[in-house]
């Protein structure tokens, strides 16, 4: 299968200067996202996946800073971008959904003005009027009533309000929509219809859409490929099915076996990871995850092994499956 | 309008009755507690007791003290406020038809310059946070919230009225303007327009400046931290990185979206500062002769004149009301989240 390349990230690294030295919160990250699919990014808290997400639109707060890499977005360098070109990028081509809808949307701003106003903001010279039309269209696209449309923010339920930002992040035919744990604060029977409404997106506009989420079942029912980060690593990348069968990397495998409910899991016991995510300040050296790591050899302590691809579209960053030579 | 918001208003009006009223009450007996009397804060000793004694049953300040407060409960709710009791015992009413308006207009303006001001500063100064020009603006309003009104007035007087000579120094008009000026509202702006009389425009016009932005200049340091307290926690609000995400500006984000939310700490805080301002008005007044309400007060608390100084006090009181009415409502306006 010959799939088309959206967004190439090469060796991308995010620092946060702190009073106590610098975090390093992404390091050195590389993999590709396709188009039309749907990547799930997972990993513990702190490890990295929002500061990930945010760097794709070179939104890190500073004094936080992209301090290595590119981001290849659709051919095009975005590091290159200045100011204006990076706002019109912001929007039109990648969106966000965040993680709380009862903040992320104006609460003095009409859902229709929200809409207009994103419209407008990239194509100024669009009227009034048009915008409208084409919210409207959106809006019962996603099976939200055209009245909704005149509500505030605050009139609408939490899931309402996720599909609006969702409607809002496709108004402009983006090619990669970021869902940053969207769903998480909804309860379980919203979470799953707009999971279900996100994949049906997904069908309908060919959009990416990268999911970044704690919940691992999440994952295992929409995602077409996982990506899983340990400590700003990135530590193994591949096709979902493949992973949840086999998964290579001990950090994986100790995720897997820690989540309840999976289909393949037949353990009985819940797999409890020792140890602790390490502090981002002054990282270990080697492998991140040698600490905590139940393979750990001498070499994981001393040198950082490479992402390897070891079978096609899958890759792994660890000691046990590279020459130590290398 | 709806029924939920009449309902609103009517409460909120009839909220504001008692709120007037324990404030006329305070001042009757505050000023009935204070040494002195009007008849001798005025006449001084030049009259016999008994002279004095005949002044007063005729002012009726010998009936007893509740009959007393129960005839100016009566005056008040009426809006007639009866006759002052010193310097020609004029009616109230016509006296504060003059005074007003004089305060109003100086006031207004002060009001307009101190939001327009410390609003567009304290934006500012939040938006480029940390930076030099932030830091500039902070202390210009720690500066010009600690200087005391009538120095700042009186630095004023000696740049732009002593030195430079291009503003006059006190009054509200040029006094040979003012004898053949005629007045109808007591609001010089209006009735030099309606008159068209554009000497006397121009001439009230720059009357104002110098109280008017001395006034306005002592309540901007207010409005430049607030606004820029609540409008750095606003950009730091989940909305505004949102916005950012889907390629709004940084402008617009500060000078739109964060600015109309924090619109709505500051029209309370708008409310809450009318009595800074009517102190504030008082100081001003005094600096520059301005022939208003302050000045009067102050002249009538001076004299003991119990009425006028009461009847100037319930005005200040109503209007204070009125304007943390119009907030509110405006407050509603604004926030479409208020429910009534
Ligand atoms: N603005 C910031 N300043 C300093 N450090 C930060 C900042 N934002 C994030 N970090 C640090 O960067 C690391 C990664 O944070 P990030 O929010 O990306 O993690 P995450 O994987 O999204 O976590 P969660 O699952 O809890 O959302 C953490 O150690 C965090 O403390
Ligand atoms: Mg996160």
């Amino acid at each position: 299968m010959e799939k088309e390349i959206l967004a190439e990230i090469k060796d991308l690294s995010v620092t946060y200067p702190t009073r106590i030295g610098s975090v390093s919160a992404v390091d050195h990250v590389n993999f590709n996202i396709y188009k039309g699919e749907i990547l799930g990014l997972v990993g513990e808290s702190g490890c990295g996946k929002s500061t990930l997400g945010k760097a794709l639109l070179r939104m890190i707060d500073p004094p936080g800073e992209i301090s290595n890499g590119k981001i290849v977005f659709r051919g095009e360098n975005i590091m290159e971008y200045d100011y204006n070109h990076l706002r019109d990028f912001r929007g039109r081509h990648v969106s966000m959904i965040f993680q709380d809808p009862m903040t992320s949307l104006n609460p003095v701003q009409r859902v229709d003005e929200h809409l207009i106003e994103t419209i407008q903001v990239h194509e100024p010279q669009t009227k009034e009027d048009s915008a409208l039309q084409r919210s409207k269209v959106m809006i019962e696209r996603l099976g939200i009533g055209i009245e909704r449309l005149y509500s505030y923010p605050h009139q609408l339920s939490g899931g309402m309000r996720q599909r609006v930002m969702t409607g809002i992040g496709l108004i402009l035919n983006a090619d990669l929509i970021i869902a940053d744990e969207a769903t998480t604060s909804l309860d379980v029977i919203v979470e799953a219809k707009l999971a279900d409404q996100l994949r049906e997106i997904r069908d309908e506009f060919g959009v990416s859409l990268l999911l970044i989420t704690h919940n691992i079942a999440l994952v295992a029912e929409m995602a077409d490929r996982i990506a899983v980060m340990y400590a700003g690593h990135l530590v193994e990348i591949g096709d979902i099915y493949k992973i949840f069968e086999e998964p290579k990397h001990p950090y994986t495998q100790g995720l897997l076996a820690s989540v309840p409910n999976i289909r393949f899991d037949t353990n009985e016991h819940l797999y409890k990871m020792p140890g602790e995510p390490p502090n981002l300040t002054h990282p270990p050296l080697g492998c991140r995850f040698h600490p905590r790591c139940p393979h750990a050899m001498p070499i994981c302590s001393q040198r950082e092994p490479l992402l390897v691809e070891i079978e096609e579209g899958w890759s792994v960053h660890c000691w046990l499956y590279q020459e130590q030579s290398s | 309008m709806s029924s939920s918001l009449k309902k609103f208003l009517v409460t909120r009006i009839l909220l504001t009755i008692p709120m007037v009223l324990i404030m006329i009450t305070l001042v009757f007996f505050i000023m009935r507690v204070l040494p002195g009397d009007p008849i001798r804060s005025q006449l001084g000793p030049r009259v016999s007791e008994e002279q004095a004694d005949r002044l007063r049953e005729r002012l009726g300040l010998n009936d007893p003290i509740l009959v007393q407060y129960g005839n100016y409960l009566k005056d008040m709710l009426t809006f007639n406020f009866g006759n002052a009791l010193t310097r020609g015992e004029r009616p109230i009413r016509e006296e504060l038809g003059e005074k007003l308006p004089a305060t109003l207009e100086l006031s207004i303006p002060a009001m307009l310059i101190a939001v327009a001001l410390g609003i567009g500063l304290g934006a500012f100064s939040a938006k480029n946070r940390k930076k030099p020009v932030d830091y500039g603006i902070r202390l210009f309003s720690i500066f010009i919230y600690s200087i005391p009104i009538f120095f700042l007035g009186l630095i004023f007087q000696i740049i732009f009225g002593v030195r430079l000579n291009l503003l006059p120094l006190s009054g509200r008009m040029d006094p040979i303007l003012l004898t053949t000026f005629e007045s109808k509202t007591n609001f010089y702006i209006i009735d030099s327009i309606l008159s068209q009389n554009w000497a006397a425009l121009k001439s009230t016009l720059l009357h104002l400046i110098l109280p008017s932005l001395t006034l306005g200049l002592s309540l901007t340091g207010v409005f430049i931290r607030l606004t820029r307290v609540n409008m750095i926690e606003m950009i730091k609000s989940d909305f505004i990185t949102a916005g950012r995400a889907r390629g709004i500006s940084e402008t617009q984000l500060i000078y739109k979206h964060s600015l109309r939310n924090t619109f709505i700490p500051i029209l309370t805080m708008i409310g809450l500062q009318m009595a800074l301002l009517i102190a504030g008005a008082v100081l001003t007044e005094t600096t520059f002769s301005w022939p208003g309400m302050g000045r009067y007060l102050v002249d009538r608390i001076a004299l003991r004149d119990y009425t006028a100084v009461q009847s100037t006090i319930g005005v200040f009181a109503f209007f204070v009301a009125i304007i943390s009415l119009v907030m509110d409502i405006l407050y509603a306006l604004v926030d479409p989240r208020i429910r009534y």
